[in-house]
């Protein structure tokens, strides 16, 4: 469905990303992991086209998205829910969730897509007239997932959504992620959670210093000598 | 008692085309972070194109908006595809440059083609005036406040019920998550400069029966939008709306009541006054 290959990218003079490669199939769940500041989000970045790959290859069903504006790439199906979740501060809840189908062949879906939700975070439901930068973190949260479904997703670009959350709220997070999955949106997560990611994905890769430097089934790699040593602290 | 009212009355009236230059630069500035310095003469453009109009073609100003506002859209929308849309991202210093240098260019090519007379543009009712509830009021700036207002409520629906609207919003609030959202924000960069553009040709369009008409006089409108956007919060549509309206009517105060030469002083008093206690401006964080 999705396939990176040797992507390379550069702030300025510095180069953060060395020949990424990496593949998702359809109905996966892939999760990529690794230390802060190994290149999870630039990779996200690139795909989403907010910043501007120096070379490589990011191909979606036949298309090569390095040649796309990045709101060509949410036409096409791929949907980032960004770290720092990113809500529209001064907007409602359901503003908000009305921006995530702002793409026109969404807005049919929109009523639809709107209980959907709801069912899924009924404390959205609670909070819909309340201005978005005033929720907690884990609304905010369920609130950019929810957002990023708006938009009938066939990939769910995740990065880090269990950041600065409560451990009650990651479990739940996760539950979720693995609940969208179950209903057929594919999911490519970016995490520093390596245990819980690991543990949900089907295949995953593993970031050092902008390389992948291991890759493989989620459990193999829970298992993996060096995974447990460098980010299980076993 | 009667003369407080009639000043205020007037205040208001004249607010009401401030705040449709204030909220001009609030919106390019909300999407863009770009101060346009060159918003002025954009007022001064659209006054120009009121008289060109008007004695060419015979048409009354308040009807000619009909014909200014999307020419002027259409010239907000040139500037930012040809000029503005190289500098976002840049340094301040060039974005204020470029506006600056706009603004220049603007009225010295005006006054090239049509020179540095001063034009009066007299209709029927220039110097008519209604009576209302006691209160006498100068026809022309009645008839331009309504249509103001008119034009005020249809953009705040625009900004807070449709989709571009929207849109438009969310890129002010996180030009990344809007992007993500698969809002083009190049389109609505566009849109929000040509509604700015338009939103100060058509103020200039209502004020050009009632103020002279000179290349020069886009400075005093960009000071003036300027000010109402720092008062009423820098990007606050709401706030510019506020902003215009107060600035206005301190104008037509103190112009009563002190000096007419001295009321630009109490505008600036004021405007110092309410920064001191509110930095960030009196709506500084507002929806709209």
């Amino acid at each position: 469905m999705l396939s990176v290959r040797k992507l390379s990218f550069s702030y300025g003079d510095l180069k953060v990303l060395w020949d990424i490669d990496l593949e998702v199939n359809q109905g996966e769940i892939v999760t990529v992991v690794g230390a802060n500041g190994a290149g999870k989000s630039t990779t996200l970045r690139n795909i989403s086209r907010l910043v501007k790959a120096s070379s490589g290859e990011v191909v979606f069903d036949g298309v090569d998205l390095l040649r796309l504006e990045p709101h060509q790439v949410v036409e096409r199906g791929i949907v980032q829910v960004p770290e720092a979740r990113r809500i529209f501060p001064e907007m409602t809840v359901l503003e908000n969730l009305r921006m995530g189908s702002f793409v026109k062949a969404t807005r049919k879906d929109r009523a639809r897509n709107m209980e959907r939700v709801f069912t899924l975070f009924p404390r959205l439901k609670e909070r819909e007239r309340q201005l978005g930068g005033t929720m907690s973190g884990g609304e905010q949260q369920m609130l950019a997932i929810a957002r990023g479904l708006m938009a009938n997703p066939r990939l769910l670009l995740l990065d880090e959504p269990s950041l600065g959350l409560s451990p009650l709220l990651v479990k739940h997070i996760f539950e979720i992620i693995k609940e969208i999955n179950r209903q057929g949106i594919t999911i490519l997560l970016v995490e520093q959670n390596v245990y819980q990611s690991l543990k949900i994905a089907h295949r995953a890769y593993v970031v050092e210093t902008g390389r992948v430097v291991l890759s493989g089934k989620g459990q193999e790699l829970l298992a993996d000598e060096h995974v447990r040593k460098a980010f299980l602290g076993m | 008692m009667i003369v407080f009212l009639q000043s205020v009355l007037s205040g208001v009236l004249i607010g009401g085309v401030y705040a449709l230059v204030g909220i001009g630069l609030t919106i390019i500035f909300g999407v863009m972070r770009v101060i346009n310095f060159a918003h002025g003469e954009l007022v001064m453009i659209g006054m120009y194109l009121t008289w060109i109009i008007f004695t060419g073609l015979a048409i009354d100003p308040f009807v000619s908006i009909l014909i200014s506002i999307p020419a002027m859209f259409a010239v907000g929308a040139l500037i930012q595809k040809t000029l503005i849309n190289r500098v976002l991202g840049a340094l301040p210093e060039n974005q204020i440059l470029l506006t600056v240098g706009l603004g220049l260019v603007l009225s010295n090519l005006v006054m090239l083609f049509f020179t540095s007379d001063y034009r009066i543009l007299t209709t029927s009712y220039s110097s008519s005036t209604l009576r209302l509830a006691g209160l006498s009021v100068s026809t022309p700036l009645a008839i331009s406040f309504a249509i103001t207002s008119a034009i005020t409520a249809l953009l705040y629906w625009f900004l807070l019920k449709t989709d571009t609207g929207q849109g438009i919003r969310a890129t002010a609030q996180d030009r990344d998550a809007a992007q993500l959202m698969g809002i083009n924000v190049k389109r609505m960069s566009l849109l929000a400069f040509g509604i700015g553009a338009a939103l100060a040709g058509t103020a200039g369009a209502l004020i050009s029966p009632t103020y002279y008409i000179f290349p020069q006089v886009g400075g005093v409108f960009t000071l003036k939008a300027f000010v109402i956007v720092v008062l009423g919060g820098m990007g606050s549509v709401l706030g510019a709306t506020l902003g215009g309206v107060i600035i206005g009517v301190t104008e037509s105060l103190a112009a009563v009541y002190i000096s007419a030469g001295m009321k630009e002083l109490f505008v600036y008093v004021l405007f110092l006054i309410v920064l001191l206690f509110r930095p960030a401006g009196l709506l500084g964080r507002s929806r709209v």
